[in-house]
């Protein structure tokens, strides 16, 4: 009797648990967002997918290595992207070369 | 911040479930929009079918065709993050909202609290994406290259802002208050998304509320369950979701998403010469006027000499719509538009007008509003760098046989 007790106090709590919050599971980065293979494409998956997917690069309007070079110091000097110089270089001109004009 | 979190991040990737769609937008001709085209639509927790803009953080558009009517359903909402992780679960027994800072009697106050506490108030207001319409700048910026989706309108309840301040009681001295929700980014790098406004501007505006309830429903998760800011007549950058803590602040708040993020040119027009950069910025605050024929869709095609109703909406940064009006002709002439219930002057205004195509080939028909201190739409887009304010009179075309 004790344990009927308690088990129906536990399914109570359950259901009121249940009542008061909310959940959700968000789906993985959509494949559209993927970046062009090509040289570079590598390290730009490695340091540029550690923050947000690459659907933001993929849909920005076509670029110079002027726009590209910006983006990419951006991320460094406002966001803390952590890139060596090398990489910094090569994914610029990766993004330049398959997102160009 | 730091490790723990940052893992929760990646947990969170890992077991994510694929919900996404895989469908790309049939059906409403933005099929042929050139911004929008292509993208993938697909369907997130609580929600219908939204485009996807992004996936992590979410950013997703709403499809025009929802704007056929004043108030947009909350499966249909928009939805527009900044920072990765956001909250995924949100459990109220625990949840609190503490309002802090440069006050006598700091409040932590739990959903029941208050409910309780504090009056609800209502309001029906748009809520737009700073950035709506982003993609069609030209020359092109930087940034979420939103169609014109970043928008939805809604009935929200909630309690005063300024009650709430009056309960903790603010402080001599104080100049700001500022708002931050669950939302953490893993990186310790990344500016947290905090945002804040003026005291004046929020003790002077009863309709400044924290919204519990959006459309007679709790907020869904991605519009900012359990509570969140609504700003009546302002972008939707400082409507803060999943909001978690106000605190008052005796200084100017200028962290990175105040300054020198979502900054508007200190213009008249808020605007300057297309490619240029600004003097001088301000923070982005009352929305311009804007309006849109939703209905029928684009591209559909019309009977000549036969009558066709048109409709549509328009809104303003809470003046309130004074007429709405078309012109076929290029905007050489204009005729008024017939308008729908008026929800308030923060609301989306419907607007209706009956109008027989011309008898063969391609019409176009332009829309524009006026709000009441007279303020309009130009037919050249105004520009500036971060891609904000977009009201340029807007045209659908039809085919007519
Ligand atoms: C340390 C975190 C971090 C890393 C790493 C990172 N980004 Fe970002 N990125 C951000 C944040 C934060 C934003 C702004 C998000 C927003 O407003 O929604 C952003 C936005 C962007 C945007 C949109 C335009 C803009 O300026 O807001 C582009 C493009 C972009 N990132 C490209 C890159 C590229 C390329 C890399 C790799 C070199 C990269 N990101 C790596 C944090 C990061």
């Amino acid at each position: 009797m004790a344990t009927l007790v308690r088990t129906i106090i536990c399914a109570v709590v359950l259901l009121a648990g249940a009542a008061s919050a909310e959940e959700i599971t968000l789906p993985s980065d959509h494949p559209d967002g993927t970046l062009k293979p090509g040289p570079g494409s590598e390290v730009a998956q490695r340091s540029c997918a550690l923050c947000h997917s690459t659907d933001y690069i993929v849909m920005q309007p076509p670029g110079d290595q002027k726009q590209w070079d910006g983006v990419v110091t951006k991320m460094i000097k406002v966001f803390g992207a952590p890139l060596s110089d090398a990489d910094a270089k090569a994914v610029a001109e990766y993004l330049a070369r398959q997102y160009g004009r | 911040m730091g490790f723990l979190s940052r893992r929760q991040a990646l947990g969170a990737l890992g077991g994510a479930a694929a919900v996404v769609a895989g469908r790309t937008l049939t059906g409403w001709a933005q099929a042929s929009d050139p911004i929008v085209a292509g993208r993938p639509l697909v369907r997130y927790p609580q929600k219908t079918d939204l485009i996807l803009l992004t996936s992590r953080p979410p950013q997703l558009e709403t499809p025009m065709k929802w704007f056929d009517r004043a108030i947009t359903p909350n499966e249909a909402f928009f939805v527009r993050y900044h920072v990765f992780p956001i909250p995924t679960r949100v459990d109220l027994t625990t949840w609190r909202l503490r309002v802090g800072g440069h006050v006598d009697r700091p409040l932590e106050l739990s959903m029941d609290e208050l409910k309780a506490k504090f009056a609800a108030v209502s309001v029906t207001a748009v809520n737009q994406c700073s950035g709506n319409s982003r993609g069609r700048f030209a020359p092109r910026v930087l940034g979420g290259q939103w169609g014109d989706g970043a928008m939805g309108n809604a009935e929200w309840v909630g309690c005063r802002l300024r009650d709430l301040l009056t309960a903790a009681g603010v402080r001599q001295g104080a100049v700001e208050v500022t708002f931050d929700g669950l939302d953490k980014p893993a990186f310790g790098s990344v500016p947290d998304f905090v945002k804040s406004l003026s005291l004046g501007r929020v003790l002077d505006d009863g309709n400044v509320i924290v919204a519990y309830q959006m459309n007679g429903a709790p907020l869904p998760m991605l519009n900012g369950f359990p509570a969140r800011l609504i700003v009546p007549g302002w972008y939707a950058t400082y409507w803060v979701k999943n909001l978690s803590d106000i605190i008052v602040v005796d200084r100017p708040f200028e962290q990175f998403w105040m300054k020198p993020a979502y900054r508007i040119p200190d213009t008249p027009c808020g605007c300057v010469e297309p490619g240029t950069a600004p003097k001088a910025t301000v923070p982005i605050n009352r929305m311009t006027v804007r309006s849109f024929l939703t209905s029928p869709e684009p591209g559909t095609r019309l009977a000549g000499g036969r009558q066709a109703m048109l409709k549509g909406i328009a809104f303003d940064g809470g003046y309130g719509i004074r007429e709405v009006e078309i012109s076929d002709d290029g905007g050489t002439t204009w005729r008024r538009a017939a308008l729908g219930r008026d929800l308030g002057p923060y609301s989306f205004r419907e607007w209706s007008a009956a109008w027989t195509p011309p008898r063969s080939g391609a019409a176009k028909v332009m829309v524009r509003a006026f709000n009441r201190i007279g303020e309009s739409q130009g037919t050249e887009p105004l520009w500036n760098p971060a891609g904000y304010l977009r009201n340029v009179i807007e045209s659908v075309e039809y085919q007519v046989s």
